[in-house]
């Protein structure tokens, strides 16, 4: 087994709205990412994805917890030290319009991070960039034009090409496909696919299209306002969910296939606010199978049936009583 | 019963560029389509489709430089583009309603929920303020809004985005409209929530025997929540039919490509025609639209293709299609 790239141990983030008013953005969160691993994390508005997402490449610091990357202590890391070790790490965001300088050629662009990271000459650093180009399928002429002038699927591919440039060991990439059109969409997932086999970089795709990351990751964290419900490989996330919060979302998912059978489970409320956030389980306000003391204890992260790949925060497990009931299937 | 026909739309977006040349978008190119009471039809496609635009021109809400050029719009038999304004203005709302995009931007910011949903019964049914409220009340509790007696007061920022769009939903369902027209109703949405919604207008449809139009790009909401489907692609319907005839069968080479470019299908790594850009409305090339891209386009495709039936009320519009 190969060392993790990026190991996270409860990690804590909180904002301060204002003196009193915390925003409890992420509650004490664990994970890791080996070289050459995807780890796919769901959840959905307000859950906390984009928060670690930029808290694991210090864009944030964060409150609490630690974060290793290749075996260092980053967490409170001063800016000027987190800058060298940017180059190692890079960041996709979901919109590409608004992360590219407008005013800037496409081909500078792409040198932006050669020029902070490498000591390549102009000539290397020209090469480097129609190398990185053809690598992620843009033409070589479009290096002399704007961004205005290219299209979402395109700038997409330039936001690629920009993070790969100096051989990351770990990319975020956060909601990368979201704002494009399915058929754009495919190439984009090719050429993520094609770079993980290629690079070995560590991924974290961070989406709530389950779709999407069933696709693309070997694990899947599945988050609830801040904090992890479940952490399993992604079949078995799919196939055998075993928090009720990660049943029902699991199964408001819509296949692109009318003939799946969709179980579902609906659930009733919605997610409660992470300035108050309840005691106990989080989400014992909206589950159909919690008790008195979901309210009061906190679940522990624990194995589900001793597999410790598998890992799921509920106190109902145990207990054998985690499956949520399912409507009939409603279609058809 | 068949409610909406429409027949051969085409709308234009018709403006002067910097160099004072007139500039002609065709946006929609012949759209003909019909929904039947009861059903649900999905109209799916990419960004620059026409998808919206069509719900728009069917409603009469297009502004300059949007003109519609030809086609009718059949409403139980009335053709809704030749009406007078006085005439559409008594049935939308009434007997059409349409859910719009963004919900959280549809809503008069200055008026509270209950507010907004008496007026828009009192507009077109009339009746009492204390028969309107009643109505009101019931509807947002049909929509699974808890305590809707006190949620009456509440104010368009104070709501979720689920809620929000229930809001909107139960806005166009206060006049019991004969047709709902819902533009992208979950896009935004969290999918435990899309899911709520979803079965509200499944139910609803079921229940009441009235026609919806979905128009969506998630093939998921169309895989699992309409019974027909048309497929759009530069302003025309490339491909039409029940919904699991057209995924079982996808025929257009366009509706194959955007079929095979879901998760499901995704196979990574395989060799595939790369999605571009959206079409160029403003050049676009005689005959097929998706020529350009179309790996078995051949010389007859600059000729408008002929709609091509397939059974079951499946047709594609491809010169490649044989019957």
């Amino acid at each position: 087994m190969t060392a993790p790239v990026l190991e996270v141990e409860g990690l804590v983030k909180h904002f301060d709205v204002s003196r009193q008013v915390k925003v409890h953005a992420v509650n004490g969160v664990s994970f890791s990412i080996r070289e050459g691993e995807t780890l796919g994390v769901v959840g959905e508005s307000g859950s906390g994805k984009s928060t670690i997402g930029r808290s694991v490449i210090r864009l944030l610091a964060p409150t609490g917890g630690t974060i290793r990357f290749r075996g260092r202590d980053i967490t409170n890391l001063p800016e000027s030290a987190c800058r060298p070790l940017r180059a190692e790490m890079q960041m996709v965001f979901q919109d590409p319009w608004s992360a590219l300088n407008p005013r800037i050629r496409i081909g500078d662009l792409i040198a932006e991070p050669l020029k902070l990271h490498t000591k390549l000459s102009a000539a290397e650093r020209r090469d480097r960039v129609e190398a990185l180009a053809i690598r992620v399928r843009l033409t070589p002429e479009l290096l002399t034009r704007y961004p205005a002038e290219l299209s979402g699927g395109q700038l997409q591919r330039v936001c690629i090409a920009r993070a790969i440039a100096t051989s990351p060991k770990l990319i975020v990439l956060d909601e990368p496909t979201s704002s494009l059109d399915l058929s754009v969409r495919a190439g984009i997932l090719d050429l993520l696919a094609e770079l993980k086999a290629e690079t070995g970089a560590a991924m974290m795709f961070i989406s709530h299209d389950l779709g999407t990351v069933k696709l693309i990751s070997d694990r899947i964290l599945v988050l609830y306002l801040g904090s992890v419900v479940e952490y399993a490989p992604t079949a078995q996330v799919f196939a055998d969910a075993a928090h009720p919060y990660s049943q029902a979302l699991m199964s408001a998912h819509l296949p692109a296939d009318p003939d799946a059978v969709l179980k579902r489970h609906v659930l009733q409320g919605e997610i409660p606010s992470p300035i108050n956030l309840p005691p106990g389980c989080h989400f014992a306000s909206r589950c159909p199978v919690a008790v008195p003391r979901c309210r009061t204890e906190t679940p522990p992260l624990d194995p589900v049936a001793g597999d410790a790949a598998h890992q799921a925060a509920c106190l109902r497990i145990t207990e054998g009583a985690n499956r949520i009931p399912a409507l009939e299937d409603a279609h058809g | 019963m068949t409610l909406l026909r429409v027949e051969d739309l085409h709308t234009h977006f018709i403006a002067r560029n910097l160099d004072n040349e007139i500039q002609v978008a065709k946006a929609l190119n012949g759209v003909s389509f019909s929904l039947d009471a009861g059903r649900i039809l999905g109209l799916v496609g990419e960004t620059g489709a026409g998808k919206s635009l069509t719900a728009t021109s069917i409603m009469g809400l297009l502004r300059p430089p949007a003109r519609i050029m030809g086609g009718r719009a059949l409403f139980q038999g009335q053709d809704l583009l030749a009406m007078p304004d006085d005439d559409l203005n008594a049935l939308r709302g009434r007997d059409i309603a349409l859910v719009v995009q963004s919900p959280k931007s549809s809503l008069d910011p200055l008026s509270r929920i209950g507010d907004q949903l008496i007026r828009i019964r009192r507009a077109h049914r009339g009746g009492s303020v204390a028969e309107a409220r009643d109505k009101a009340i019931a509807m947002l509790g049909s929509l699974g809004i808890p305590d809707p007696a006190r949620r009456m007061r509440a104010w368009p920022h104070e709501l979720s985005g689920g809620m929000a769009q229930r809001v909107l939903i139960a806005l166009a369902l206060m006049n019991e409209p004969q047709l709902l027209i819902a533009d992208e109703p979950t896009t935004g949405l969290d999918v435990t929530v899309q899911a709520q919604i979803l079965d509200l207008l499944r139910d609803l449809v079921r229940r009441t025997g009235i026609g919806a139009m979905i128009i969506t790009h998630d093939l998921g909401v169309v895989a699992h929540y309409c019974d027909e489907m048309a497929v759009m692609y530069a302003g025309a319907i490339v491909e039409s039919g029940p919904v699991r005839q057209v995924f079982r069968r996808p025929t257009h080479p366009y509706t194959v490509n955007l079929i095979g470019a879901t998760p499901e299908r995704l196979r990574l790594g395989a060799t595939r025609t790369v999605g571009g850009p959206p079409p160029n409305l403003r050049a676009l090339p005689p005959g097929c639209p998706y020529q350009d891209r179309c790996p078995q386009a051949g010389a007859d495709c600059t000729t408008i293709p002929p709609d091509v039936a397939l059974g079951e009320g499946h047709v594609a519009r491809c010169h490649r299609v044989a019957a």
